[in-house]
């Protein structure tokens, strides 16, 4: 690539960019499409620091200042911080009853489920994605099937018989129950992607460590490994992202010490007597958003950079 | 450690050996059976668990003195998943042929009635004909819509430039959010009176809008609400495909002077084609699973209920726990023969080339 631009300017045959870069033109026709994708977020994240009535008010309010008497009085909001406070601290009443949010708990709960199960899945779906790729078993496509389809079904039919089996063995609203079950979640998605990895990788780098010697593992662990850190990262950020926000099993399956955020956000939306606190709920989501968001971002080189290694043709 | 010849001492049934698998199996099974016999249910429930570590203990070493490395490191994946996955759906299978519901005490046999109940009833038959018409709706809506916008905006971000990592993150939020919050806030943008579509309509045309008073208004804002939240799935993907194109193609290409559109068909489209198919398919699995989005933004009303939201109505809802397995099953048939077609298409085309 390098040699054959070099090749060209060496000729006198200047482009304005290389190909497959574009300048600061598109860096504003793409802001203005990304703006309008985010909008919805972005009035979330407005919301967040409303008060009740004027999250309802007619017309909208969208701006936290008036930007010096720029835009009408009507559209402007008092910028407060009361939601992201309450969520924290101050109780919420439920049809008179004053009882703790206890969101600082179900924030933790979120992060330590699913932060654990999407590492067990990587580690248990790379191993067995590695297997696929490399030691196809016996009726291979048929395994890889059955792992797929058990992705397919609506979660509410392996739902009752989990919920009984969880019973039985006292698992129901525990942390290694639902941690187990994220796991499995999470399993055909990470075998489906890394294996796609794997699959793309040139034999021959590892036939070459073969012949010098390495062993199976050495193989696995120095050569193969490598070459799919960004495949690991991709697949870890999908897991999270799923995981961090499944609804019906946590529903189910946590318990009120276990309970997951979405749930808690879930039960906050039905549980007000008074209706939806538009407010109180942005605010949780935008901070529920957060850490996703970070963690989406510091991998995001790996993922750009990376998810090339995937599918590079040999 | 060369050791060329592979030992296969063949492991009669009486050695005692570590990797002997046969022996484990006759001898777990043995004591299985006379621990749930003679021992109350919670102790023969942990035996029982120990004999299963110690037949697959046993399968593990002989793989591993065998070399056969692929059963070795696929075990783990396919334990937990039969744990989790398929062990509970043969449970439901069994439960679809009794007459079972979750909030009383009996159990019947009633082999085949409840799938016939649902086939044939004269009430039942047309409203499961219904949903189902209506899970294949929202499936291709939903995921052409997104396949489409997934694609463009993946074009879009093709490209180097100035600030790609901040537009980039900004279009990959959406996924990020919770159904539930986006439920919930899709309904207050959808809102008559508050929602921020129906006040621009408003002032537009100066009557009051109410998205959901229709089947298509209903449809639309689900398929909306939906294909906005996962359109960045498919994108990212799409985008993997694209950035991986050596760029030296392009090149070529351009000093031969080859027309957009075939430069798109001969060169992109096969560097993106697996992880577009890989896209379809996982977008499709998820689109015919879809439920959480019509629980909070119609509740099923205005006839968006779809397969998955009636059988969560049976099952948890009217507690008619053997009638949803039942469903769950037929749903699973169905389920199978679009993925064999999809496969069946997918290894087709990788054969052609």
């Amino acid at each position: 690539m390098a040699t054959s631009t070099t090749t060209w300017e060496k000729l006198g045959f200047r482009k304005a960019f290389r190909v497959g870069e574009a300048g600061w033109g598109h860096t504003l026709w793409v802001a203005l499409v990304s703006f309008i994708y985010f909008l919805p977020v972005l009035i979330i994240v407005i919301t967040s620091f409303k008060v009740q009535n004027e999250a309802l008010s007619v017309p909208a309010k969208f701006f936290p200042t008036s930007f010096f008497g720029l835009i009408p009085e009507q559209y402007v909001f008092t910028p407060t911080l009361e939601n992201f406070t309450s969520v924290f601290s101050r109780a919420f009443t439920t049809g008179g009853a004053v009882e703790s949010t206890g969101f600082d708990r179900y924030f933790f709960n979120s992060m330590f489920i699913a932060g654990s199960s999407v590492l067990l899945a990587l580690v248990i779906g790379t191993l067995a994605a590695f297997g696929f790729s490399r030691y196809p078993l016996k009726g291979n496509d048929t395994y890889l099937f059955i792992i797929l389809t058990t992705r397919m079904l609506p979660a509410i039919v392996v739902i009752i018989p989990i919920i009984l089996m969880f019973r039985i063995v006292g698992l129901s609203g525990s942390y290694p129950g639902i941690i187990f079950l994220y796991t499995a979640f999470n399993l055909p998605f990470t075998i489906w992607m890394m294996k796609s990895f794997f699959d793309e990788l040139s034999l021959d780098v590892e036939d070459a460590a073969r012949i010098d010697g390495s062993s199976e593992l050495r193989v696995f662990f120095k050569v193969c490994l490598p070459q799919v850190v960004a495949g690991l990262a991709a697949t870890f950020v999908f897991g999270l992202i799923l995981t961090w926000n499944e609804f019906l099993f946590a529903l189910l399956l946590t318990g009120a010490d276990t309970r997951t955020v979405p749930v808690a956000m879930n039960q906050a939306v039905a549980g007000g007597g008074i209706g939806v606190l538009w407010g109180l709920l942005a605010a949780i989501e935008t901070l529920f958003l957060i850490p996703v968001f970070l963690v989406t971002f510091f991998l995001q080189n790996h993922l750009l950079r990376g998810v090339t290694f995937g599918t590079v043709k040999r | 450690m060369t050791t060329t010849v592979i030992q296969s001492t063949p492991s009669s049934l009486t050695t005692l050996a570590p990797d002997n698998w046969k022996l484990a199996i006759i001898g777990g099974l043995g004591v299985s059976i006379l621990a749930c016999l003679a021992l109350p249910a919670t102790i023969s429930f942990w035996i029982v668990a120990l004999m299963v570590a110690i037949v697959a203990a046993a399968f593990v070493v002989n793989a591993y003195r065998r070399h056969y490395y692929g059963g070795l490191l696929a075990a783990p994946a396919i334990a937990v998943l039969f744990v989790m996955n398929i062990f509970p759906l043969l449970w439901s299978l069994g439960l679809s042929f009794f007459a079972y519901q979750s909030n009383q005490q009996t159990i019947r046999f009633v082999g085949l009635a409840n799938y016939s109940k649902l086939l044939t009833d004269d009430l039942k038959a047309p409203e499961l004909w219904a949903n189902l018409t209506n899970t294949a709706m929202f499936t291709v809506l939903t995921v052409s819509v997104q396949m489409l916008t997934g694609f463009l905006l993946a074009v879009l971000f093709a490209k180097q430039f100035p600030l790609r990592r901040y537009l980039l993150i900004l279009v990959l939020t959406p996924m990020m959010l919770s159904v539930v919050a986006v439920g919930v806030f899709f309904s207050y943008y959808y809102d008559p009176t508050f929602g921020i579509i129906s006040q621009v309509i408003k002032a537009w045309t100066g009557e009051q809008f109410i998205l959901f008073s229709s089947k298509t208004g209903a449809v639309a804002g689900i398929v909306f609400a939906d294909a906005w939240m996962w359109s960045p799935f498919v994108m990212l993907l799409v985008l993997a495909g694209l950035v991986s194109v050596p760029t030296y193609l392009y090149e070529a290409a351009a000093i031969d002077r080859v027309g957009s559109w075939r430069r798109f068909w001969t060169i992109t489209f096969p560097y993106i084609r697996g992880l577009l198919m890989l896209a379809l398919l996982f977008r499709t699995i998820e689109a015919f699973k879809m439920a959480d989005l019509i629980i909070l933004l119609t509740k099923g009303g205005n006839d968006t209920m779809t397969i998955s939201y009636h059988v969560i109505r049976i099952a948890n809802e009217q507690n008619k726990t053997s009638e949803g397995a039942a469903l769950s099953y037929l749903l699973l048939f169905v389920v199978i023969v679009l993925t064999n077609l999809y496969l069946y298409i997918a290894n087709r085309r990788s054969q052609g080339n």
